[in-house]
């Protein structure tokens, strides 16, 4: 029962955390660059009045992919959140990215699509790392399933440590945050315009903002497993991540493409990897 | 719609100017003036602005430029016209390809004087734009 | 029971009538006929086979007479002489072709007249992985027969050069069923043998069909290799039948480790040479020189399938062994090593010639490890790949003989060109790697059972389906540009329209099937698997019903959409594929994908990977005794 109830809290409440989230980020960012910075619920207001411009499209079916990204977004989150199989949330959150990609392709203009073959460039990069945390999280737990792993009760960080950075390394590219942010990213640019984003505009802008809520909100709650043995301690380290990840994106350049493959698949491989056979031979021997 | 009173996003075209009221609708994002204060995003994408800011003058060259950029903004939008060049060709009015201010090309909504405007007087046109991009919203 | 002992008779007999009868009739609707006909008969039989007969531990039929034992001796004697006829024009230096088949064939004969091959009078087997084969065989190959017919009307229309023996090409095709039949019934390896070297004679007439000199190097290159995997099971018949005392299969494989490690491992390594693993990957990439239904044939249900197919007959023996781990090691250096290549590969068949290598890798691995749950998952993964991957390649070929190009960067923009065809590639390569399809199903099997293993092993699966996941995408993204307002093209007609649909809705269909072959199925054979608990059965059908309903949106004309061209810094003109260059005048844009050769290029990976597998290779011989 408990299932449905944090499925639908979480198919509620994701893009309002996930706004708030957003807009004290930049708040934050603000005050890093000693600025002001836009009221907390700036974002809301950014969505809403995109929801009543005109819907710009280059064709008459590239918006509707981001609606197919909508679903599976909703539908890898609330997986996430019912407790079901850990690997299915990242398949599926796979297929949503997928979408994205595709609307960006479909588009056939040249910044979106360098955008998409970036967007790729970040899929190949941290989907490793992403797939790598659940095998570490089922080592420990014996189980691939959400519920029990947070269940479990032991600080399953102690055991998975280089997982555990791993998965921050790749989360400021799946959170498009800088140096990482190759595909699109919040603030303007000249390189790329948009990049993936680009050729939409209005309500189906509005959407990637919306998914990009979600998106944030099942990240964090992958960080969050890592903590899952105390609640308290879990929401701070969520909030701690996600402070770095600011701060990461305040003080670095945005890196070219061959830069992040080789650094994440590397930090993957030492630290992931490593991890996962030292917890093997000391579970095993 | 109250929401775009919050959230006016900018796309800034330099046309033919001498870069001095480009700098300063740069320096505008600066900590200094801080337009995020007001929601306002510089976002270098005319899909995705509400408001067109335009700096200096127009051409031969550009003039199919500021149309197509226009062309592709949605609707709600509105164009400020930033400087004396931008209001009239200024300075370069006599030249022998420049067409004059932004409104010979495409339908301007403010008007910002100043040899280079101030960046005080270019958050005052975005204000008073959004105004005027409220009421275009009321009319469709 | 001997109503099943006449399905697999007539499984294995009947489609050498189609092969003969199509030698003799020259007349091409008559030829067609027969195709029909046959294919749908051994679809049928296949199907019936099915149903009359799951056995879960297996069933003997024995023969007691020995006149089917001696024809296949006879048999081996006629292949050995073909094997010799057809490298008759070789020039001299390449001797060691006709005799590597010269040096198998004398022994193996040589054993069996001087009855130094054991008795045995369980000729005949079956259980549920045969059925699945003979089912996989059944219907996607009958499939791929009927497309042939279409196919190679075309084919002989644009290339009036190549001789027409369109009737000894499909002959071959029905040739390969009863070779294929044979394989996965027989249960004594000398007939296995037999059966394994036809299909290699099989592929070598199909690569070598249009008899260019391209063609005739790679036939001869895919004979040599495969003549190797060849030897290795002759050795393997000798070492079985001198030392192990039988060549039943079934008895070989529960005797002890330490006795028949030898003879199993030299039929994996037979086993990985006919799946085009590294170091034998070449014979598969020269193979696509061949008309596109033989490739198909090859990549899908036939041919590679018999590699995997005896590798997962040796798993129990391989199961929890140091040369186990290294069979699966090779799998999963193909896997990763063909992945990557495929990244930086321009033209289709290449590209799926590489990801077939890279997922029969992925079953090899399973096979290789050998416990229920990775067996499980490679069951799954033969089933699913044979469906996407002879649909993929039924596509390319029709595009090709359609535009006349399969390189991927000709394809931009082909749903505005030709979208039906385009639609049924579209779920063809979401068939291949995107949930909830098959592919992805069983990639989710394997990583769940590897997790409980090695770590190396889930590492291996999670990059290489990273970079299969870049590839695919990159292609599929291609695929879908909207260049605007196109010509349409000829989508290609007749009778392949019936193979592109049946295969794309059999794509699909085994998503909500799963469930039931798992059941009914592998359950039996290999005992229960977290794949089949109602989570995840309810999960895979949510998301199947999702992903073909969601489509459904595409048609709906959506109001109050604005159109616009696409941003081009403000520079557009009135062709949306040029923009306005700085000195005025108008200047084409185009758009490629990346192929990032810097890294993925075939000068840079292949070398390392064939050095690396045979490396392998010599660990997992000389790991025998561990
Ligand atoms: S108005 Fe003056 S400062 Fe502004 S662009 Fe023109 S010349 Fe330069």
């Amino acid at each position: 029962m408990s299932a449905i109830y944090t499925t639908i809290c979480y198919v509620l409440l994701a893009p309002l955390v996930g706004g708030l989230i957003t807009g004290l980020d930049r708040i934050v960012t603000a005050r890093m660059q000693s600025r002001y910075g836009p009221p907390v619920l700036q974002p809301f207001y950014d969505v809403f009045k995109l929801f009543g411009k005109a819907n710009l499209t280059v064709n008459r079916f590239h918006s509707y992919y981001l609606v197919c990204f909508l679903v599976f977004i909703v539908m890898s989150g609330s997986l996430f959140f019912a407790g079901e199989d850990l690997l299915i949330v990242i398949f599926a959150l796979i297929v949503a990215d997928s979408f994205l990609v595709l609307a960006a392709y479909s588009t056939n203009s040249p910044y979106s699509c360098v955008g998409a073959q970036r967007e790729l460039l970040q899929m190949l990069s941290a989907e490793p790392m992403m797939l790598l945390s659940a095998v570490g999280l089922y080592m420990v737990t014996g189980s691939f399933n959400v519920s029990e792993i947070a269940s479990y009760g032991k600080p399953l960080i102690l055991y998975l440590p280089g997982v555990f950075v791993g998965l921050v390394y790749i989360l400021t590219i799946k959170l498009r945050k800088s140096p990482f942010d190759l595909s699109t990213s919040h603030h303007a640019h000249q390189e790329l315009v948009k990049g993936i984003t680009t050729e939409f505009a209005g309500p189906s802008l509005a959407l990637i903002e919306i998914e990009h809520w979600y998106e944030m909100i099942l990240l964090l709650g992958m960080v969050y497993l890592f903590f899952a043995f105390n609640p308290v301690v879990g929401v701070v380290a969520i909030l701690f991540v996600y402070f770095i990840e600011v701060v990461v994106d305040n003080t670095n350049a945005r890196v070219k493409w061959e830069l992040m493959l080789k650094s994440a698949w590397l930090i993957t491989i030492i630290l992931g990897v490593g991890n996962l056979f030292v917890l093997y031979f000391v579970l095993h021997l | 719609m109250a929401f775009l009173k919050r959230s006016p996003w900018i796309f800034h075209y330099d046309g033919s100017s001498c870069n001095g009221c480009d700098i300063e609708v740069l320096a505008c994002l600066t900590p200094m003036y801080d337009v995020e204060r007001f929601g306002v995003i510089n976002t270098g994408n005319p899909k995705h602005s509400d408001i067109l800011l335009i700096t200096g003058s127009i051409n031969r060259q550009n003039e199919h430029v500021v149309k197509t950029i226009y062309r592709q903004m949605g609707d709600p939008k509105v164009v400020i016209a930033i400087g004396t060049c931008a209001a009239s060709g200024g300075i370069f009015a006599e030249c022998y390809n420049v067409l004059g201010g932004v409104d010979t090309t495409i339908p301007v909504d403010v008007y910002i004087p100043g040899c280079a405007a101030r960046p005080e007087a270019i958050i005052d046109s975005v204000i008073q734009a959004l105004g005027i991009l409220e009421e275009k919203q009321k009319q469709t | 029971m001997g109503l099943h002992m006449n399905w697999i008779l007539f499984l294995i007999l009947f489609p050498l009538l189609p092969a003969v009868l199509l030698l003799f009739f020259r007349s091409v609707s008559i030829q067609k006929w027969i195709v029909l006909v046959a294919s749908a008969l051994v679809c049928a039989g296949s199907i019936g086979l099915a149903v009359t007969c799951t056995q879960a531990k297996g069933q003997y039929f024995p023969i007691t007479s020995d006149i089917f034992n001696k024809l296949i001796v006879a048999g081996d004697i006629v292949l050995a002489l073909v094997f010799l006829y057809v490298c008759r024009r070789l020039p001299l230096k390449r001797y060691w072709i006709p005799l590597l088949a010269i040096v198998q064939y004398a022994a193996v004969v040589w054993f069996d007249l001087s009855g130094r091959v054991p008795e045995t009078t369980h000729y005949i087997f079956v259980d549920n992985l045969s059925v699945i084969m003979a089912l996989v065989i059944g219907i996607v190959g009958s499939i791929i027969a009927v497309y042939t017919i279409g196919y190679m009307e075309h084919y002989h229309k644009k290339h009036p050069e190549i001789p027409d023996r369109r009737g000894k090409f499909i002959a071959t095709t029905f040739l390969f069923f009863f070779a294929m039949y044979g394989i996965i019934f027989s249960n004594t390896i000398t007939w296995i043998y037999f059966f394994w070297e036809i299909t290699t004679l099989c592929s070598f007439i199909m690569i070598g069909y249009s008899r260019t000199k391209e063609a005739v190097h790679n036939s001869f290159r895919a004979l040599w290799m495969l003549l190797v995997g060849g030897l290795a099971f002759a050795a393997a018949i000798l070492y079985a039948s001198s030392i192990c005392g039988s060549v039943d299969l079934r008895q070989l494989l529960a005797m002890d480790k330490s006795v028949v490690m030898l003879p199993i491992l030299l039929m994996s390594f037979a086993g990985i040479n006919k799946a085009a693993q590294f170091p034998f990957a070449k014979w598969l990439l020269g193979a696509m020189v061949a008309p596109t239904p033989s490739s198909a044939l090859l990549h899908s249900s036939t041919m590679v399938k018999a590699g995997v197919y005896i590798v997962l007959r040796c798993a129990p023996v391989l199961h929890d062994t140091a040369a186990g781990a290294m069979v699966a090691l090779v799998g999963g250096l193909s896997f990763v090593a063909a992945s990557a290549l495929a990244v930086s590969q321009r033209d289709a068949k290449l590209v799926l010639a590489y990801s077939t290598i890279g997922n029969l890798g992925m079953i090899i691995l399973c096979a290789g490890i050998g416990s229920h749950l990775t067996l499980w998952a490679a069951v799954l993964l033969i089933i699913f790949h044979a469906l996407a991957k002879a649909l993929m390649f039924l596509c390319v070929g029709t595009v090709e003989q359609m535009t006349g190009s399969r390189d991927i960067e000709k394809m931009h923009g082909l749903i505005t060109r030709m979208p039906l065809l385009t639609i049924i590639m579209l779920v063809g390569i979401a068939g291949m790697f995107l949930a909830p399809f098959g592919m992805l199903i069983s990639k989710w099997a394997v990583i769940e059972a590897l997790a409980t293993r090695n770590p190396a092993f889930p590492v291996i699966v999670i990059f290489g389906g990273s970079l299969m996941l870049f590839f695919w995408m990159k292609w599929m993204g291609k695929l879908i540009a909207v260049t605007g307002p196109q010509p349409r093209q000829d989508e290609g007609i007749g009778i392949e329209w019936f193979a592109l649909t049946g295969l794309a809705v059999l794509t699909t269909l085994a998503v909500p099937l799963y469930p039931f072959v798992g059941i009914h199925m592998i359950e039996p054979l290999y005992g229960f698997s977290p794949m089949l608990n109602w989570n995840v059965i309810w999960i895979v059908g949510i998301m199947l019903g999702l992903i073909l309903i969601l489509p459904l949106g595409f048609f709906i004309h959506w109001k109050n959409l604005v159109h616009v061209e696409p941003y081009l810094c403000g520079a557009n003109v009135t062709d949306t594929h040029q923009f306005m260059g700085s000195l005025g005048s108008a200047r084409d844009w185009s758009f490629r994908n990346c192929y990032i050769d810097k890294y993925f290029s075939e000068e840079k990976l292949f070398r390392g990977a064939l050095v690396g597998s045979i490396v392998l290779l010599i660990l997992m011989f000389s790991m025998e005794k561990l």
